[in-house]
């Protein structure tokens, strides 16, 4: 997984609550086995007016002139303003992989699904939950400003921009510190197999008809 | 001190816990199947990991599968990579997998519980968000992504924190004609699509332990489009009647031991909940969703909501939209409302009591001209069998309706089984998100005995005004 410290990149907003994962990325494109190359795919039903498919080559396909991520100003955006409930749904993965290959780092909304929120967090991607009225100011300022970028400083818990708007943020511990370090779960996990075995010798004779093998 | 349900299930499986609450919970059953486990397999291999406990793991294709002609095989190249890849996997890592031609194929969800491998006082997780289904047997069940999936076979174990409780409790008698399926689309209507964010739910009260286990895992299927990872309810006679003799539940020899264990799996008298919800049953009637979200739903006898009497500009916006996409006016009457398409299946939905209650509404009668069609999609071959040895295939078919082999189908149109744009569907699924059956596709939200009605009308109607024949 990449590290994630500071970022500063050009903001986009998405305004619609209950953004669902269905959207952000279509059954469709699920039947892929890669982690990779479904960017072009990010929210497929609104960028597009033809109907995608898997390997489909996006180049030529007719935008949607109305969905605004298509729109000239944000181009390259790294972050992206959301409403309430933002990544509800299916816990498919491949919805942050999708704003991952896209360019998104870091998403802020006012709230987010659970397990959206936590998948992110597993792939280098930053969720951050401010109170809805500095989502609020935030969606104005980037629509008033072109070319409005954020600055988010992992580390010190923090969110600015040139105008002077500064805003702090909350995160887990233990998510901050993995994501500042690219670590990987799997092999945190691994450094603690003797006390996986101690747990599981206890419950074969507390439990013995949960392991059968 | 006085437990929840949810505290007991979640100390009994930690593993180790930092400082900071952040846990490691050992996880008891994997369930997996094809669409969110390639890249899990990919990660275990290119890290030389092998799983921590095969025995632990159970999968099975259900999503891309064909529901008719299953014999030719899967026609989309892609679907059948993802298929041949979880064959591949399986056969790799020596983990049981219930292929496409085995009768025991079926949703993952439905799979579960038939087999007995979902159990009462087990962690249980599925990288699908209705795994929370399994919680109805008083496990702690949640859907996770494909890197905790991954997490899970190298290590059986998840990093976790615990969520807030919530308890709902739906008190008195359900009345007759209604069903699982609207209690807990009324529980949705009432705390929203975002009101379980953050929390495990509890269902309780007289009318969820009146429920037999089929209409239990409805409910707690649908915890997820609450918001909430995990519901749960408690254990009883029910759960424990259901589980003896299935095929991977205990044997005799460790029968008395684990009833005894399970019947302990119940919220304390006074347990206290972060949040508490109260439903009366009696006031219910049939619900039937008009818009692109759970929360977007009403009951048969009211009219499709008018956008101006919502204060709130967020929501107003999102009303007018879903009213756009879903091609409706404001203050049209439910009972106006006409699919095209009819779909009974499904997670929620594609288990034998819910092929019974739609048989019943479709016994002697006729599709309706305007319904394009109607399908019937059992939730795995063993609900199928079981279907026709009680001859529902039978009225399926004699009313016009047809009866599909097991799957997901057109619960999210992975497979052929798709809405075309604009097409309007009664649907027992649980997801009316846009595009979810079918690009441009239109979904409500219904029972089985719903839908069924819906199929035999041709437009939404109160199934309690049907006379069963
Ligand atoms: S039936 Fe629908 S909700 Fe259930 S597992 Fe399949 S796709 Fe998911």
């Amino acid at each position: 997984m990449d590290k994630f410290t500071t970022l500063t990149g050009l903001a986009a907003p998405l305004d619609r609550a209950n953004i669902d994962t269905d959207a952000i990325i279509p059954k469709q494109f699920l039947k892929s086995i890669k982690r990779t190359g479904f960017g072009p795919y990010l929210f497929d039903e609104w960028r597009y007016l033809d109907h995608g498919e898997p390997e489909m080559d996006c180049t030529n396909r007719p935008r949607n002139p109305d969905f605004v991520l298509n729109q000239q100003r944000y181009q390259g955006a790294q972050v992206l303003l959301a409403r309430d409930n933002f990544g509800c749904g299916s816990s498919r993965e491949h919805a942050p992989w999708a704003l991952l290959d896209f360019g998104i780092r870091v998403i802020i909304a006012p709230s987010f699904a659970d397990i959206f929120f936590n998948n992110c967090f597993k792939n280098g991607i930053l969720p951050i939950i401010l109170p809805a009225d500095q989502v609020d100011a935030l969606f104005t300022a980037v629509s008033a400003t072109p070319g409005y970028e954020l600055t988010v400083d992992l580390e010190q818990q923090t969110i600015s921009a040139a105008d002077g708007t500064s805003y702090t943020f909350d995160v887990d511990p233990f998510r901050k510190h993995c994501l500042l370090n690219g670590l990987d779960d799997i092999g945190l996990t691994l450094e603690k197999v003797e006390q996986i075995k101690a747990y599981e010798e206890l419950k074969k004779k507390e439990t013995p008809w949960l392991f059968r093998g | 001190m006085k437990q929840t349900l949810y505290d007991k299930l979640w100390d009994s499986h930690v593993v180790s816990q930092n400082d900071d609450g952040t846990c490691l919970l050992y996880i008891d059953r994997q369930l997996l199947h094809e669409v969110t486990s390639p890249q899990a397999f990919e990660g275990l291999r290119l890290a030389g990991r092998k799983p921590w406990r095969i025995d632990a793991n159970l999968a099975v294709p259900d999503h891309n599968v064909p529901t008719a002609n299953r014999a030719a095989g899967i026609s989309d190249p892609v679907s059948r990579l993802q298929v041949d890849t979880l064959d591949q996997n399986c056969r790799e890592f020596g983990i049981t997998q219930f292929g496409m031609d085995d009768p025991r194929q079926g949703i993952v969800h439905v799979i579960g519980p038939e087999q007995g491998a979902t159990l009462p006082g087990m962690t249980i997780v599925c990288g699908d968000s209705h795994t929370a289904t399994h919680g109805a047997f008083g496990a702690l069940a949640h859907g996770i992504g494909t890197s905790e999936v991954e997490h899970v076979l190298a290590t059986q174990c998840l990093i976790q924190k615990k969520s807030k409780s919530m308890l709902v409790e739906v008190e008195g008698e359900l009345p007759a004609g209604l069903t699982a399926k609207d209690i807990v689309l009324a529980i949705i209507g009432r705390i929203g699509t975002a009101g379980g964010t953050g929390y495990t739910i509890e269902f309780g009260g007289s009318a969820i332990r009146a429920l037999s286990m089929e209409g239990r895992m409805t409910v707690c299927n649908m915890a997820i489009e609450a918001g909430a990872r995990a519901g749960l309810i408690a254990v009883d006679d029910t759960t424990i009647d259901y589980v003896k003799g299935r095929p991977y539940a205990p044997g005799a020899e460790h029968w008395e031991q684990a009833v005894a264990s399970w019947k302990q799996l119940k919220s304390d008298p006074g347990a206290e909940f972060n949040r508490v919800v109260r439903i009366d049953a009696r006031d219910l009637q049939p619900q039937v969703t008009w818009g692109t979200s759970p929360e977007m739903v009403v009951t048969i006898n009211d009219k499709v909501p008018n956008p101006e009497n919502e204060t709130d500009p967020t929501k107003r916006e999102g009303m007018k939209a879903a009213l756009k996409y879903m091609g409706l006016e404001a203050d049209t009457p439910i009972r106006d409302i006409q699919p095209e398409i009819v779909f009974i299946g499904s997670c929620t939905n594609g288990r034998i009591e819910d092929m019974r209650a739609a048989a019943a509404v479709a016994r002697g009668r006729k599709v309706a001209a305007n319904i394009k069609q109607a399908l019937v999609v059992p939730g795995s071959g063993l609900v199928k069998q079981q279907a026709e040895q009680e001859g529902l295939d039978k009225i399926f078919i004699a009313a016009g309706f047809e009866w599909r082999d097991p799957g997901c189908s057109m619960c999210l149109a992975m497979n052929n089984d798709r809405l075309k744009p604009g097409e309007r569907c009664a649907s027992t699924s649980n997801r009316n998100f846009e595009g979810r059956q079918g690009q441009g596709g239109r979904t409500h939200l219904v029972s089985p005995a719903m839908a069924a009605a819906a199929a035999v009308t041709g437009h939404f109607i109160d199934v309690r005004e049907l006379e069963v024949l």
